[in-house]
């Protein structure tokens, strides 16, 4: 057994038994983390999978909340349902932004990808679509209850560990095909793609197929996520979704290690839980703690949760080793 | 035609602000090949700086070139602190570093000074620029300014010494060091000047604005979006850039029905998106030949 | 004659691959010499170890001042000029820009202008491109504005990492014979590393032959050139 395997199975066990152990708003909060490690994952496979950088990624997250909230509320659609249907329309899209993009690299995509983030919020307030969207205040929706059969077990279940553990059943999912993804043959063309774009085409990849496709994937595994943020909130409204979380998504990447996949739950947890700690720290500098706070981070382990994973590892086999 | 004319003055008149702004972005682009995201924040904490100057009583002619000093210094302290450190950390990293400095300066301003808007002067004045309705003063000023800003950075990146070190540092950091010159001088020199350019555009944008923590937001975004459409190696791109988006921006209030304050924004970014597909150096930029 | 450049004992490092293992050969001033070996044998890593691009120990001197330590621009203003593998070429400038950058350093501004002049002289491809984006050159042109760009510097020593590379036979000839002519009109002591030995022996007057980061071989280029055993084992051809 490998450190990683054994580190890997503790971290799952926690997750699986943490939960019932703690209050309603604590669980809340995991599948808040849940939901947004899955958002980073995606960001993961598009920028250390295929090497395009997106801060765009609040967009596609919003297209699948809002999907998902439509559904729910004005089709009446069961809410498991809403995931799959958020996942492929935000596929679509994802594409589709894909296509013109394949002619923008570096600090141009990242541009683009940020004029989108930027106007989804006003697109989702346009006049024109509020009767589906409900304008800039947004639309209400009714939080799922546990399945029945659970009831019939006589397990008492909140609906904010029901859904939690919803969530998480949906990452793992999420998370062994996108480990199986980067490990296929599609997963080292967009590598190749990633590391040396003009080799790659040589050897007869074809790039623009694998840039559009890892666009629409990270779409629409975004997608996908922010179904779940709908559900777990039982809200939707444009504001929810500026750049600012396009850059919480950025930074969540970052910090967990670019190209990382487990990276993302680290990267996902100091975007949930940092601000919350600097604002208990200095309500009224409370930005400027983040700041320091993220300095001191790309300073020590400027590779993200990966560093600190590998040096353990490193840490540990040797003392293994010696002992 | 009255209107039409009316608002591409206007527009220009806003452009003015953008193609500053502008300025600063290739400024420091030219020198560290990034874009800093904090940029607008230094922009806006120099003129705080200097707003503070003039309420100790510094008049306004000697309250410029202090505040310019400081901006400079401020802007190598920044760069030897903090990005230096971080050395060959990958891009995504430094990104993170701006974002952070981002909101650290955000925040510093905010306690310091307030979150309330705050009237900023002019040396220019108000009136009417020529009996004109739709230009005044102190718009003239700006686009004058810019103007002489650009004329006197492109001297610079093209005939002095230094301002060919720079580039070639920027390019390509190793043959720099072996033809003699010192990268990590003239990344810390750009630094510098970069913010020394936003502190004037600062001080130019906060008449029109008005001074608070979070006045440079959306002018940076323009900003850079500007920057990119002129094509980011050319400080000539970026200004007539920014006239562009100010122009752009206001027909497409003018005339394209049920386009309000908040959809010109992600249009004119649209816009700038689909240059760039068409053109992707920008509009006035060289893309680098590569030859395998 | 006396030495210009005298490595002694280098053992070079990347991370903790130790590539250079107690090197020494030395430079006499106003020679061609060359550096010969095989891919990966080291030459590249002597040549950034001079300039100190590459973390290294041991000893390297040059007109008896000590380049350990000391950074690869102020190494530069010793008067070593470094053309790297790969040229180096500042493709985003002009032709006459990368010219100008390789003078950066020096003060006589009107000597530069004539420097120039003496480039394209040397160089008149060069000249006819002067305002190109350097980047648009072929891989010949190319080499031959790094080849300027370093004597630009007017430099007293200049070291050049594997100029033949990607060139055709032709071209190297003629690179080849304006590095003699610099060398005798201008008295520029030259380092070649090479991995196209039969070339670059036909130009040097002293050969060393590197393996696995040390010295095998070394000695007159003629006579390791007519050494049909050495020539088979260490140079293969």
């Amino acid at each position: 057994m490998t450190v990683a395997r054994i580190a890997s199975l503790i971290a799952l066990a926690l997750l699986i038994f943490t939960p019932l152990f703690l209050k309603n708003f604590y669980i809340f909060q995991m599948t808040q983390w849940m939901i947004y490690a899955i958002a980073v994952l995606a960001l993961n496979i598009l920028t250390g999978g295929s090497g395009q950088f997106s801060l765009g990624q609040s967009a596609f997250y919003a297209v699948g909340a809002y999907t998902a909230a439509i559904m729910m509320e004005h089709m009446g659609v069961n809410y498991v349902f809403t995931l799959p249907v958020a996942g492929v329309i935000c596929f679509i899209f994802g594409f589709l932004f894909g296509l013109p993009a394949l002619r923008l690299s570096g600090i141009y995509l990242a541009l683009a990808t940020f004029a989108l983030a930027v106007a989804m919020p006003q697109l989702l307030k346009l006049h024109f679509f509020e009767h589906w969207t409900g304008g800039v205040q947004g639309l209400v929706i009714i939080k799922p209850d546990p399945p029945e059969f659970l009831k019939s077990m006589g397990l008492k279940v909140s609906q904010d560990m029901w859904l939690y553990y919803f969530t998480l059943v949906v990452a793992l999912a999420i998370y062994f095909a996108s480990t199986n993804l980067l490990a296929s043959r599609s997963g080292r063309a967009m590598m190749a793609i990633r590391d040396n774009q003009i080799a790659a085409n040589a050897m007869g990849v074809n790039v623009s197929l694998y840039k559009t496709l890892a666009f629409g994937i990270s779409a629409g595994i975004t997608g996908v996520a922010g179904a779940l943020g709908a559900i777990a909130v039982a809200f939707v409204a444009p504001d929810s979704y500026t750049i600012n979380l396009a850059i919480a998504l950025f930074l969540g990447m970052v910090i967990g290690g670019v190209g990382w996949l487990p990276g993302s739950l680290a990267g996902a947890a100091f975007i949930v839980f940092v601000p919350n700690i600097a604002e208990s720290i200095s309500k009224g500098l409370s930005g400027a703690v983040f700041g320091v706070i993220l300095i001191i981070i790309i300073f020590l382990v400027p590779h993200g949760a990966r560093q600190v994973a590998y040096t353990a590892q490193h840490l540990i086999s040797r003392i293994w080793k010696s002992s | 035609m009255e209107l039409f004319v009316n608002q591409v003055l206007a527009g220009i008149s806003t452009g003015a602000i953008y193609a500053c702004m502008a300025l600063a972005v290739v400024m420091i682009y030219q020198a560290i090949d990034h874009l800093n995201f904090a940029q607008g924040e230094m922009a806006m904490f120099s003129t705080f700086i200097a707003f503070q100057l003039m309420q100790w009583g510094v008049p306004y002619w000697w309250t410029f070139p202090l505040t310019l000093i400081i901006s400079f210094a401020g802007g190598v302290a920044i760069e030897r602190a903090l990005f230096k450190p971080l050395g060959n950390a990958p891009v995504l990293v430094h990104v993170a570093g701006f974002i952070a400095l981002f909101a650290i300066i955000n925040s510093v301003a905010g306690l310091t000074w307030d979150w309330t808007i705050k009237q900023f002067p002019t040396p220019f004045g108000n009136a009417p620029f020529l009996g004109s309705q739709l230009i005044s003063t102190h718009q003239a000023g700006m686009i004058g300014i810019t103007f002489l800003l650009l004329v006197l950075l492109f001297i610079f990146f093209r005939f002095t010494r230094v301002g060919l070190a720079m580039r070639a540092a920027a390019a390509l950091p190793e043959s720099a060091k072996l033809v003699g010159i010192n990268v990590s001088w003239m990344i810390a020199l750009g630094w510098g000047m970069a913010s020394g350019i936003g502190a004037i555009a600062g001080i130019l944008i906060a008449p029109v604005v008005f001074l608070e923590p979070n006045m440079m937001g959306g002018v940076l975004v323009y900003g850079f979006a500007s920057a990119v459409l002129g094509g980011l190696s050319s400080p000539f791109g970026a200004v007539m850039g920014g006239f562009l988006v100010g122009v752009f921006e206001n027909l497409v209030g003018t005339y394209i029905p049920g386009v309000g304050n908040e959809l010109k924004l992600p249009i004119a970014l649209a816009l700038i998106v689909t240059v760039l597909v068409l053109k992707p150096g920008g509009l006035f930029g060289r893309v680098a030949q590569q030859r395998v | 004659m006396s030495t210009m450049l005298s490595i002694k004992d280098l053992r070079a490092y990347y991370g903790q691959v130790q590539a250079l293992h107690g090197l020494t050969l030395s430079i006499n001033e106003g020679a061609v010499t060359t550096l010969l070996g095989a891919n990966g044998a080291g030459k590249t890593t002597t040549i950034r170890a001079v300039c100190n691009m590459v973390r290294s120990t041991g000893s390297i001197e040059f007109q008896g001042k000590s380049l350990i330590g000391k950074s690869t621009e102020s190494i530069v203003q010793y008067g070593i000029a470094h053309v790297p593998q790969g040229r180096g070429t500042f493709t985003t400038l002009s032709v006459e820009e990368n010219l100008q950058l390789g003078a950066i350093t020096r003060k006589d501004k009107k000597a530069i202008g004539e420097d120039i002049e003496k480039m394209y002289a040397y160089f008149p491809v060069l000249k006819q491109r002067y305002q190109q984006q350097a980047g648009t050159l072929s891989g010949g042109e190319q080499q031959m504005l790094a080849v300027a760009r370093a004597l630009m510097l007017r430099p007293r020593l200049m070291l050049l990492d594997e100029p033949s590379f990607g060139l055709a036979p032709l071209v190297v000839r003629d690179l080849f014979g304006i590095l003699k002519k610099i060398n005798l009109e201008d008295k520029v002591t030259i380092l070649v590393v090479e991995q196209n030995a039969q070339l670059a022996l036909e130009l040097a007057e002293t050969a060393f032959v590197i393996e696995t980061g040390r010295i095998v071989m070394s000695g007159n280029a003629k006579e390791i050139a007519s050494n049909e055993d050495i020539r088979k084992s260490y140079l293969g051809y």
